[in-house]
C-alpha cells in the first residue's frame, strides 16, 4: 500500500518540485503518473523509495514510513528508474545476480528468479551477453527484471515500456497487470496515455509538483469533460423538433441523422431516452457513449491550467 | 558484521569487475607501472654516477629510498582517477539510482568504492616499487634496509588512504566527472608537497622520523574517511543536478549566522557571542588540556634532557646570563619604536588566522600542532630560564602573564573555535551539506574572530609594549 499525505519536496533554490501530493494506491491496484516533464512524477517516485527526503507531509509505502524506516522501504519496494541504469561491463546473468545478492536471496532464489525472468522477458539467449551489447528494449526490459528480481509488494515504475517494441511492450503491460492481480500495489509514470488508460485504476495528473487531478479515469472524464455523451443514430434524417427529454439530460450537438445527448445519469435515464425517441418513431439505428480518451481529458487539464486553447 | 562485511565486499567486487574489464583502464596502467620503474631505475643509474664523481654520500645512501617513494606515489596519482569518479561517474551514467534505490546501506556503498578506490592503486604502486627494487637489486649501489623499505610501504599505503579518500569526498560532492577532474589538483598537488616534506625527512638521514609522516598522514587520512561518511547522503547525490554558485544564498547564510537575532552590537554581545561561547566548552577543555600538557612536558624536557646536552658549569650559565641580558636590552628597546604595538598585534591575528587555515586543511590537527608547538615553546623557555637560574614562575609572571591574561584568552578561543570547525566538519549532520557546514562553522569562528579575539589581541599588543617591558625591566633591573 502507498499512501502519502501533503508530501512535499522543497530543493535549496527554494523550488517547491513536489507540493502538497497526498495519494492512496491500495494493494492490488495501479496509479499511474501523468504530467510533464519536470511536473514533481520522478522526485515524488524518489521520495517514496527513501531516496529523497520530504520537506513537508510523510509517506507510508508498503507500510513502511519513509522518513523512519528507509531501508526497509527499498528492500520492499521494486524501482525501474527513469534512466535503465544498467552496468554496460557486465552481462546480463551478472547483473540480475548483482543485484539478487544486493536484496539478500539465496543462491538457489536468485538463478530461480533470473532463470524465470530472462524467460518470461525473452532475453534468455542473451543473458549471457555484455549489458553493453543489448538493444534499448532489451536493456528496459533486463532494468524491469531488475526491478522484479526481489518479488516486491510495491512497484514504482518510470516508463515502464519505454523504447520497446509493441511486442515487448504488451509483456510488459502483460506483466503489470498479472502482479497487479497479485496484489502488488504499483505506481506508473509514464507519457503513454493509452497505457495509463489500459493499466490504471486511477490516474493522477500533476502539474508543477501539484496533483491536480485524482481519481478513476470515469471519474476524471466527468470532472474534466463533463457528463457521459451519448450518440443516437438515424437510419434517415430525422427532425426531433422539440423533443421532451428527460430530466439530466441536454441535447448537445443535433445534425439530420444523428443527435448527441450529455447525460448525467445514464443508467436511470437512457432507457427513458430511447423510450422517447421511440415514440416519436424515430428510425434508431444505435445509441450509444461516445468514446473518450484519457489524452482529451490530460490535454484538456493542461490547456485549462496553462490557459491555452484545447483542441478537442 | 559478517553481514556489513558481505554488502561492502558485494559493493567493490562490482567494483573490480567493472574497472578490470575496461581496456582503458587497465591498459595505461600496466604500461605506466611497468614502463615508470625502469625509467626511474636509469636515472638513478645516471644521477648515482655523476655523485659518485664529486661526491655526496648522504644524497647517494638516500637516493633508492626516495626514488622508491616517488615510484610509488606515481601510480595513486594515475589510478586517482578511479576514485574520483566513483560517484559522480555512475551518476552521470544513470548507475547511481537503481543502487541507492536498494536496501545497501550508506557505508557500506561508501566503504565498498574506497576500498576498490584504495586497492587499485596500491596494488599497481607496489607493484611498481618492487620491478623497480629488483632492478635496484642488481646494480652496485646500497640496497634500502627492510626497515627503511617497510617505512615506505607504509607511507605508500598512508599516502593511498590519503589520496583516495580526499578523492572520494569530492566525487560524492561533485555533480560532473568534469568537475570532480578538476578538483583533483586540490588532491595531488597538497600530497605532492606532503611527498617534498617527506624527502626532506628521508635524505635528512633519520629513518624513525618518517614516522611522525606515516602518523601525521594516517590521521588526516582518516579524518577524511570520517568526514566523507559522515557526509555521504543519497539524498545529496540525486538531489542537485547543477551547482550555481549563488553569492547571494551563500553571503545571506553567513551574515545570519554571523549576527545571529542580534540588532545591534550591544545585543549581539549579550546575547549570540555567549551561545557559540557555551558551544566552544568542549573543545575549550581540550585546549587547556593540551596547553597544559605541552607547556610541561616541555618544561620537563628541556629541565632534564638540556643538561646532558650542554654542559652548565656556573661560568657557562654567567655567559648565558650576559648573552641573554644583552639580548632583552636590544629587544626592549626595539619595542614600541621599531615593533609598535600595531605590528605585534597584526603578527598575533595573522598566526591566529593561519591556525584557521591550517586547521581547515586538516580538520583541526595541523592548527592544533602549531598551538601545541608554540606552548610547548613556552614550556622550553621557562625551563631554560631555570636552567640558567631565573625562577620560571618569576619569568612567567613578569615577561608573559602581564599581556598574556588577554593573550592567552585570545589564542585559546581561537583555537577551540579552529577546532570545532574541524570537528563540525567531521560530525554527521543530516540535515545539512558540507557546504552548508563549513560556511556555518566559519561564521561560528569569525563570531569569536570579531567578538574575543581581535579586541583581546589588540589589549595584549598594547599591554605587551607599554607594561610587559617595563615589567621586565623594573624586575630585573640587572638585565639594563
Amino acid at each position: 500500500m502507498i499512501e502519502t499525505k501533503d508530501l512535499s519536496k522543497q530543493f535549496n533554490n527554494n523550488f517547491w518540485a513536489v507540493n502538497g501530493v497526498t495519494i492512496n494506491v491500495q494493494p492490488g491496484k495501479i496509479l499511474a503518473f501523468l504530467g510533464q516533464n519536470g511536473a514533481g512524477k520522478t522526485t515524488t517516485v524518489r521520495m517514496l523509495t527513501a531516496l529523497l527526503m520530504p520537506t513537508r507531509g510523510w509517506a507510508r509505502v508498503a507500510g513502511y514510513d519513509v522518513m523512519k524506516n528507509p531501508q526497509e522501504i527499498r528492500a520492499n519496494v521494486g524501482v525501474l528508474t527513469e534512466q535503465h541504469g544498467l552496468y554496460m561491463r557486465m552481462t546480463g546473468e551478472e547483473y540480475l545476480e548483482f543485484f539478487g545478492k544486493v536484496y539478500g536471496l539465496d543462491p538457489k532464489a536468485r538463478k530461480a528468479r533470473s532463470d524465470y525472468l530472462f524467460q518470461y522477458f525473452g532475453i534468455a539467449e542473451s543473458a549471457g551477453r555484455r549489458c553493453g551489447e543489448y538493444s534499448k528494449g532489451m536493456k528496459q526490459k533486463l532494468a524491469l527484471a531488475r526491478a522484479l528480481m526481489h518479488d516486491p509488494s510495491v512497484l514504482l515504475l518510470d516508463e515502464p515500456t519505454s523504447a520497446m517494441d509493441p511486442e515487448s511492450s504488451r509483456l510488459v503491460r502483460d506483466e503489470i497487470a498479472r502482479l497487479r492481480s497479485s496484489q502488488r500495489t504499483i505506481i506508473i509514470c509514464t507519457h503513454n496515455l493509452a497505457e495509463a488508460e489500459a493499466l490504471a485504476d486511477h490516474i493522477a495528473i500533476i502539474y508543477r509538483g501539484r496533483v491536480l487531478l485524482n481519481g478513476t479515469l470515469d471519474e476524471l472524464k466527468r470532472q474534466v469533460l463533463g457528463p457521459v455523451e451519448y450518440e443516437a443514430k438515424f437510419a434517415r434524417n430525422f427532425d426531433a423538433g422539440e423533443l421532451a427529454l428527460p430530466q439530466g439530460v441536454t441535447l448537445a450537438e443535433r445534425c439530420a441523422d444523428s443527435l448527441r445527448f450529455r447525460i448525467e445519469a445514464p443508467l436511470a435515464v437512457n432507457p427513458m431516452l430511447v423510450q422517447a425517441l421511440t415514440a416519436r418513431q424515430a428510425p434508431l439505428i444505435s445509441f450509444q457513449e461516445v468514446p473518450r480518451k484519457l489524452e482529451q481529458v490530460y490535454l484538456k487539464t493542461m490547456a485549462d491550467v496553462q490557459g491555452g486553447a484545447y483542441a478537442a | 558484521m559478517q553481514r556489513n562485511l558481505s554488502a561492502i565486499w558485494l559493493v567493490a567486487r562490482r567494483e573490480f569487475t567493472d574497472q578490470f574489464r575496461d581496456w582503458r583502464i587497465v591498459v595505461p596502467m600496466f604500461i605506466l607501472v611497468s614502463l615508470f620503474p625502469f625509467i626511474a631505475d636509469d636515472t638513478t643509474r645516471q644521477a648515482v654516477n655523476f655523485m659518485n664523481r664529486f661526491g655526496g654520500d648522504l644524497i647517494l645512501d638516500n637516493l633508492i629510498p626516495f626514488v622508491v617513494l616517488v615510484i610509488g606515489f606515481f601510480p595513486l596519482s594515475f589510478t586517482l582517477v578511479v576514485a574520483l569518479e566513483s560517484f559522480v561517474g555512475e551518476k552521470e551514467r544513470g548507475t547511481i539510482e537503481p543502487l541507492l534505490s536498494s536496501p545497501l546501506e550508506d557505508r557500506h556503498m561508501y566503504l565498498g568504492k574506497l576500498l576498490v578506490g584504495i586497492t587499485t592503486p596500491l596494488v599497481f604502486s607496489y607493484a611498481s616499487i618492487v620491478i623497480y627494487l629488483i632492478l635496484v637489486s642488481r646494480r652496485d649501489v646500497l640496497f634500502p634496509s627492510p626497515y627503511m623499505l617497510s617505512l615506505i610501504f607504509l607511507l605508500t599505503f598512508a599516502h593511498a588512504v590519503l589520496m583516495v579518500s580526499s578523492a572520494i569526498v569530492i566525487s560524492v560532492q561533485a555533480t560532473t566527472i568534469r568537475s570532480a577532474n578538476l578538483l583533483a589538483s586540490f588532491v595531488v598537488v597538497p600530497v605532492a608537497f606532503l611527498l617534498q616534506g617527506e624527502t626532506i625527512l628521508i635524505f635528512w638521514g633519520n629513518e624513525d622520523v618518517l614516522w611522525y609522516a606515516i602518523i601525521g598522514v594516517t590521521l588526516l587520512a582518516s579524518l577524511l574517511v570520517r568526514l566523507g561518511i559522515s557526509h555521504f547522503r543519497r539524498e545529496y547525490l540525486l538531489g542537485r543536478e547543477i551547482d550555481t554558485l549563488n553569492v547571494n544564498l551563500i553571503g545571506r547564510t553567513f551574515i545570519d549566522r554571523f549576527t545571529g537575532q542580534a540588532t545591534s552590537v550591544f545585543e549581539w554581545y549579550r546575547k549570540e557571542l555567549p551561545v557559540t561561547l557555551r558551544q566552544l566548552r568542549q573543545p575549550l577543555m581540550i585546549v587547556c588540556g593540551l596547553a597544559l600538557v605541552a607547556g610541561i612536558a616541555s618544561y620537563v624536557w628541556v629541565v632534564t634532557n638540556v643538561p646532558a646536552y650542554i654542559d652548565l658549569p656556573p661560568e657557562r650559565i654567567a655567559e648565558f646570563r650576559t648573552a641573554i641580558a644583552d639580548n632583552l636590552k636590544t629587544n626592549l628597546s626595539m619595542l614600541g619604536r621599531e615593533v609598535p604595538a600595531p605590528a605585534v598585534f597584526y603578527i598575533n591575528a595573522r598566526s591566529m588566522v593561519v591556525f584557521l587555515l591550517l586547521g581547515l586543511l586538516s580538520f583541526g590537527t595541523l592548527g592544533l600542532t602549531l598551538f601545541i608547538g608554540n606552548m610547548a615553546l613556552i614550556g622550553g623557555v621557562l625551563g631554560g630560564a631555570h636552567l640558567v637560574g631565573y625562577s620560571p614562575w618569576l619569568v612567567f609572571a613578569i615577561g608573559i602573564l602581564p599581556h598574556g591574561i588577554f593573550e592567552f584568552a585570545a589564542v585559546f578561543i581561537a583555537t577551540a573555535a579552529m577546532l570545532k570547525v574541524g570537528a563540525q566538519l567531521v560530525t554527521p549532520q543530516p540535515d545539512k551539506s558540507l557546504g552548508e557546514v563549513l560556511l556555518l562553522s566559519l561564521a561560528d569562528w569569525l563570531r569569536v574572530f570579531v567578538g574575543i579575539v581581535i579586541p583581546f589581541l589588540a589589549i595584549a599588543a598594547l599591554i605587551e609594549i607599554y607594561l610587559t617591558s617595563r615589567l621586565i625591566q623594573w624586575v630585573f633591573p640587572y638585565l639594563q
